[in-house]
């Protein structure tokens, strides 16, 4: 038996939980009085990918760490050709180098943030938690608002399109390499995607729209569902506004006093450890300065709104100041405003794809740098999910001796897990649990967008089974979908 | 007065980064180096919505995949679009993307699978069992067949 749970409860397992990428799930165990006793949102799914690319050529660690996740490959490719460009010693890369990269990963935030908004979570704010799961589902959104469903998957194409432009192809491409990029974009690509541009900034300003109504009208619900003060952290550039692709870490506490800024990425290390729990394969990363018990922090969206001090592109600075002003500039710490600030950053990075296709040298010619060979290299960029930090050690031979990966939604593991636990004991204390309710848990979990898959450097998959067991292991009730 | 002319998707799909998996894309890449006539090619890591808007434009689409089981060396079977979801939207079924296509965009594609037998999944590495590569050549054969004459109306079924 195992000593961490109380005796005489009853588990219910939401095991794996649905619309999120990989394999996860939540046990819920409550007592006698069906009040919830514990909450814990499990990996259960674990494929040691970091120890798969060792001894291999470090020159090919960006295409290969692509197969971690067929959802975010762009992140964790420019994440890992940001380390082997300090192994070449080409972090300096020239103009066209560096627009490429930050037109792919804009393409990359663009197209993660409206499958989420459009297709992942859209289903719960539009039909309501408690909605029939019959049509609580991207299916159910095609057929009642199929304007919107085109929308998300036009907006998609978008940014697919404009991965396969950057790097070769939609997924797993090879555009990023050691020290620069391979390709440069065509005027023939460019003129493509400038004759979308303006329907995708009309697109990204409804979702946008739709995300702060919402967030207004349903204020009261929200502010305390899965909710909770933290620290957050993400990348920010020198003058402190944000940048998805490239900076510095800082991490503000649930006031907004700064625990640390302007930290060199590759100075990470000294202020990040990670602490592992034995009924966990995800890890919990925590502030070391703070400790394991107070030093755990928020990364995504909503970190990045709290972080930056501004943001550079017009309309999305104004979206973010109204998200702001809601808590009087201070760090806004309502779990559901993630969606909020998601599409603050779809407006964004449509901006920034705007500015990079008018920028010539996208078509510039010299593509790659090279500087002083090193032994050890850190990229870390804002992946849609958050901070993604990729180290790696290169021997003379030019093999991988050492991979660390900190994923984003390892970052969030512990304030996911804070998530379940606040809903489960506001929502499932005391009641009958219907699947209305248990949705509840799992709609806490989606706006994180988490990738576990990713967090576990795994594959997964699914089916959905929600089980009901006593203290004694009995099944009580199960629900399927 | 010129018909206009068929159109045929074959879209791969699967993890080349896991043995027998990128059978798919495999099959994808070795069509699209054929230049079939009316034929258009795509490799994807997995079936995705928008997957629904390139299915519309086309009036037959394959959806290539390696299959963990069934028949040696390749199935192949039509499907009818179907409203159903995985565990996650985030990789779609086949029927599911056929389905987008005829709810969103008003298509009428017909659509096929073709599972290629593989035997090897559950490990790293850009590699085909010997097995598998055979089942690729034949797979590839039949594709060129039946798609060779430019007329993409039943294809007919390869029963597992």
């Amino acid at each position: 038996m195992d000593p961490a749970f109380p005796t005489c409860t009853q588990k219910i397992v939401i095991d794996p939980v649905t619309r999120v990428e990989g394999h996860g799930k939540v046990t819920i165990l409550l007592d006698e009085a069906k009040q919830v006793a514990q909450a814990r949102l499990h990996i259960v799914e674990f494929r040691g990918f970091e120890r798969f690319i060792q001894e291999r050529p470090f020159w090919e660690v960006p295409v290969l760490v692509q197969r971690l996740c067929g959802i975010c490959p762009v992140s964790h490719h420019l994440a890992a050709a940001k380390a082997m460009d300090r192994i070449v010693g080409g972090e300096n890369l020239t103009p066209t180098a560096l627009k490429m990269r930050r037109l792919m990963h804009y393409g990359q935030i663009f197209q993660s943030h409206a499958l989420h908004f459009f297709h992942l979570c859209s289903p719960d704010l539009l039909f309501g938690f408690d909605a029939d799961v019959a049509i609580r589902n991207v299916i159910g959104v095609a057929a009642k608002f199929p304007e919107l469903a085109v929308q998300g998957v036009m907006m998609r194409k978008f940014g697919q399109e404009i991965i396969k432009a950057t790097a070769g192809k939609k997924i797993h491409g090879t555009g990023a390499i050691p020290g620069g990029v391979n390709k440069n974009l065509s005027i023939h690509e460019r003129d493509g995607f400038l004759t979308d541009l303006d329907q995708m900034l009309v697109w990204a300003r409804g979702a946008l729209g739709i995300a702060r109504d919402y967030t207004l009208s349903n204020l009261q619900m929200l502010a305390p569902f899965g909710s909770f003060e933290s620290s957050h952290m993400s990348v920010v550039r020198n003058d402190g506004a944000m940048d998805l692709y490239d900076g510095n870490l800082r991490a503000i506490d649930a006031q907004g006093e700064k625990i640390f800024d302007q930290v060199d990425c590759q100075d990470y290390a000294d202020c990040i450890a990670e602490e592992v729990r034995p009924w966990s394969y995800m890890k919990f990363p925590f502030i070391t300065s703070l400790g394991p018990e107070r030093g755990w922090y928020r990364v995504g969206p909503l970190a990045r709104i709290n972080t930056a001090d501004f943001i550079d592109t017009p309309e999305a600075e104004a979206a973010r100041r109204e998200f702001m002003a809601l808590t009087d500039g201070k760090p806004n710490n309502l779990t559901m405003a993630y969606h909020w600030a998601r599409m603050i950053e779809g407006l964004h990075a449509i901006e920034k794809i705007r500015d990079l296709l008018l920028d010539p040298d996208l078509q510039g010619a010299d593509l790659v740098v090279k500087g002083e060979r090193r032994e050890e290299g850190v990229g870390i960029v804002e992946a849609p999910r958050g901070t993604l930090i990729h180290h790696y050690r290169v021997n003379h031979q030019d093999q991988v001796v050492m991979a660390n990966l900190i994923v984003s939604t390892t970052h969030n593991n512990e304030p996911m897990n804070r998530a379940v636990q606040k809903v489960a004991r506001d929502h499932l204390s005391g009641v009958e649990i219907t699947e209305g309710l248990l949705n509840r848990v799992e709609v806490a979990i989606r706006a994180y967008d988490p990738c576990l898959s990713c967090a576990t450097h795994a594959l997964g998959r699914m089916p959905l089974t929600v089980e009901l067991l006593d203290h004694a292991g009995r099944v009580l009730d199960t629900k399927s979908t | 007065m010129n018909e206009r002319r068929e159109t045929l998707l074959l879209l791969g799909y699967g993890n080349p980064g896991r043995l027998d998996d990128g059978l798919g894309p495999a099959l994808a890449a070795q069509v699209e180096s054929l230049a079939l006539p009316g034929v258009a090619v795509q490799a994807d890591y997995q079936l995705c919505l928008e997957d629904s808007e390139a299915a519309a434009r086309h009036d037959v689409v394959i959806f290539a995949d390696a299959a963990t089981s069934g028949a040696e060396p390749f199935s192949f079977q039509r499907i009818e679009p179907a409203s159903c979801l995985g565990f996650s939207t985030h990789a779609l079924q086949p029927e599911a993307v056929l389905g987008f296509a005829h709810q969103l965009f008003g298509a009428r594609t017909d659509g096929y699978t073709l599972g290629i037998r593989g035997y090897a999944f559950n490990g790293y590495g850009e590699s085909l069992t010997d097995q598998g590569r055979a089942n690729l050549t034949a797979a590839v054969a039949f594709v060129r067949r039946v798609c060779g004459q430019g007329n993409f109306r039943d294809l007919g079924e390869v029963e597992p």
